[in-house]
């Protein structure tokens, strides 16, 4: 439950391209943490390395440390899968399994990890991941209808119960509420809010004012300038990078005097 | 103008001027109808092919399907001579689906998810070219590499699964066997099978197979997880036209297959029934009167099932498109 992650000089590329440079930083369990920063500067890069979702992509890789509580999630022994059952992520489209219904889309992870489960733990754990996603009373007596026919903001609620019910560690989540009405993006950063005191959260987020709504330290990520590489410029507690930052840069983007 | 419409067009803009409606017509072009109108008859030319086809096959059979039992050959009547050339048909299509279906989704499962991606695409290339061979080789092959080839592991098959009926034996000593002519068709109907279900495999969304990975599924995990129930349907379509092509398929079997008429599901004796295409090109020359005439009602029975097959396949292939990823 909710560690630690420190991130030590982080170079990270596609291919030759080197897309992000010399990240460091340290991400507090329990706490949210926000990464904002211009289109293209690698934030969603950045967050990718964190569960070793990055190398995916053909020929991409991460060159540095990450450590989660001290073990290097890049180490030679590691397996990139066993990352990610400790690193759940959430996406910017909500993406439940079309094929499975609401049910089984919660217990998909948990399928994965080949526990064998007694129907009724099974049912448990549905309910307290739907419950702690804030969905439960609008699915329960649709649990086995296909998880495709909800709403976009039930949707994106059904995916982080799909993610949380393997209790990770970290949950990233990416952009998860721009495709979202307001009234859904509530719910959403109130989740964030609760599940906080569990999870260690990182999000990438566009919108300013849900990063000073919801997290506890921000980081902004920008580039150095065109066709250089994206780099994190500045971290710090939310408040005072809305309210007093250091960089000039920072200044400018959080205020929206940016370009 | 009416009263409503000025109100929206303040005084100080431009009202359009009567005569010209906002959203004319639009000019239709020279290439436009070109286009449209020879789509259009292409399309009709398939049906008109599609219906003389059909015409020709009812008229020639016609006089067969009433004639009396004794003159058809093998004095039985239409429905006793058909049956075991049907049965031969479906026996040697179906067994070769099952053979082809599963390499074809293990196929195309390695150029879409395993495969580095040169040697995936010349993979690709080699089964389409696969396609391109024509049938009589794949008989000729059939004959003369892979029939001897199967003597000695029938024999072992007999007598060791003899109990399964497939098996019962006596175990051909040419080779020349219902077993061989299936898999001579499995090889021939695996590039469209593989086709179509790449094509499907190949569009899973990215969304949902990261959802998996990022659960912490390993390839295989989700491969079933996103890929194959995305692909469902295509591969069960995929398979009809598979099995589609089996069907009708000639050249092959006539070459390969010894047949004698009976039918039986032994895979691996001398006593299989022939198949409806290769019965026909091989007792068409020799035939004349009534003979013709009963020989193209099988046909007519073949084009039937072939098209029920093919209708099929081509419905559960919509059927996956209004599916669509549910995004
Ligand atoms: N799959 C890829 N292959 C090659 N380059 C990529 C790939 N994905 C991203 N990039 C490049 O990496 C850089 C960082 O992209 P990234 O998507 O991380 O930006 P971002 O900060 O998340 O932007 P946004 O706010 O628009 O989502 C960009 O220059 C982008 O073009
Ligand atoms: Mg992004």
């Amino acid at each position: 439950m909710a560690k630690r992650i420190e991130v030590k000089d982080l170079d990270i590329y596609y291919d030759k391209f080197l897309a992000v440079q010399g990240v460091s930083m340290t991400i507090e369990p329990r706490s949210v943490t926000a990464l904002i920063g211009p289109s293209g500067c690698g934030k969603s890069t950045f967050l990718r390395t964190l569960n070793r979702m990055h190398e995916l992509v053909p020929k991409a890789r991460a060159v540095g440390k990450v450590l989660m509580d001290g073990h290097d999630l890049y180490g030679p022994q590691v397996d990139p899968v066993a990352v990610r059952r400790h690193i759940g992520m959430v996406f910017q489209r909500p993406n439940p399994f079309p094929t499975m219904s609401i049910y089984d889309n919660v217990v998909a992870g948990v399928r994965l990890n080949n526990k064998r489960m007694k129907r009724s733990e099974m049912d448990a754990l549905v309910e307290r991941s739907l419950r702690s996603a804030n969905l439960w009373e609008e699915v329960k007596d649709r649990l086995k209808r296909p998880g495709s026919g909800l709403s976009g903001g039930q949707q994106q609620r059904l995916c982080i119960a799909r993610a949380i019910a393997v209790q990770p560690d970290v949950l990233l989540m990416d952009e998860p509420c721009s495709a979202l009405d307001p009234i859904s993006t509530q719910a959403i950063e109130d989740l964030m809010l609760e599940l906080k005191q569990q999870y260690t959260i990182v999000i990438v987020t566009h919108n300013m004012q849900q990063a000073a709504r919801v997290s506890d330290v921000t980081g902004f990520f920008n580039l150095r300038s065109i066709g250089e590489p994206g780099g994190l410029v500045e971290m710090d507690e939310t408040t005072k990078i809305f309210s007093s930052p250091s960089n000039k840069a920072t200044e400018d983007y959080v205020s929206g005097r940016f370009g | 103008m009416s009263s409503s419409t000025e109100l929206t067009h303040p005084d100080n803009q431009p009202q359009p001027p009567p005569e010209a409606p906002l959203f004319e017509k639009p000019v239709s072009r020279f290439g436009d109808r070109v286009f449209s109108s020879s789509a259009m008859g292409a399309g009709v030319l398939i049906l008109v092919i599609l219906a003389g086809v059909a015409a020709f096959l009812l008229v020639e059979a016609w006089p067969a399907l009433w004639a009396d039992p004794d003159e058809v050959p093998g004095g039985d009547g239409i429905v006793l001579y058909v049956w075991p050339l049907l049965f031969g048909t479906l026996l040697a299509a179906l067994f070769a689906l099952l053979l082809a279906a599963p390499l074809a989704v293990a196929i195309a499962l390695f150029i879409t998810h395993y495969a580095p991606r040169r040697l995936a695409t010349a993979l690709g290339y080699v089964i389409d070219l696969l396609a391109a061979v024509p049938s009589i080789i794949f008989g000729l092959w059939g004959l003369s590499e892979l029939a001897p080839l199967t003597v000695e592991p029938t024999r072992w098959l007999e007598e060791n699964l003899g109990f399964i009926p497939l098996f019962e034996g006596p175990a051909s000593a040419t080779g020349r066997t219902m077993l061989v002519a299936s898999i001579v068709l499995a090889v021939m109907i695996l590039p469209i099978t593989t086709a179509v279900i790449r094509e499907a495999f190949l569009q899973t969304p990215r969304l949902h197979e990261e959802a998996s990975l990022a659960l912490g599924a390993t390839r295989w995990e989700m491969i079933r997880q996103a890929v194959l129930p995305f692909g469902r349907s295509s591969i069960i379509g995929g398979a009809m036209l598979g099995l589609g092509r089996a069907l009708g398929e000639t050249m092959a079997v006539a070459i390969v297959l010894s047949p004698s008429g009976g039918v039986t599901f032994n895979l691996i004796n001398n006593g299989n029934p022939s198949t409806i295409a290769a019965n026909i090109a091989l007792d068409f020359p020799e035939s004349s009167g009534l003979d013709i005439n009963v020989l193209i009602a099988s046909g007519l029975v073949l084009f039937a099932v072939t098209l029920l097959v093919n209708m099929t396949a081509r419905a559960v292939i919509n059927r996956r498109r209004d599916f669509s990823g549910a995004n």
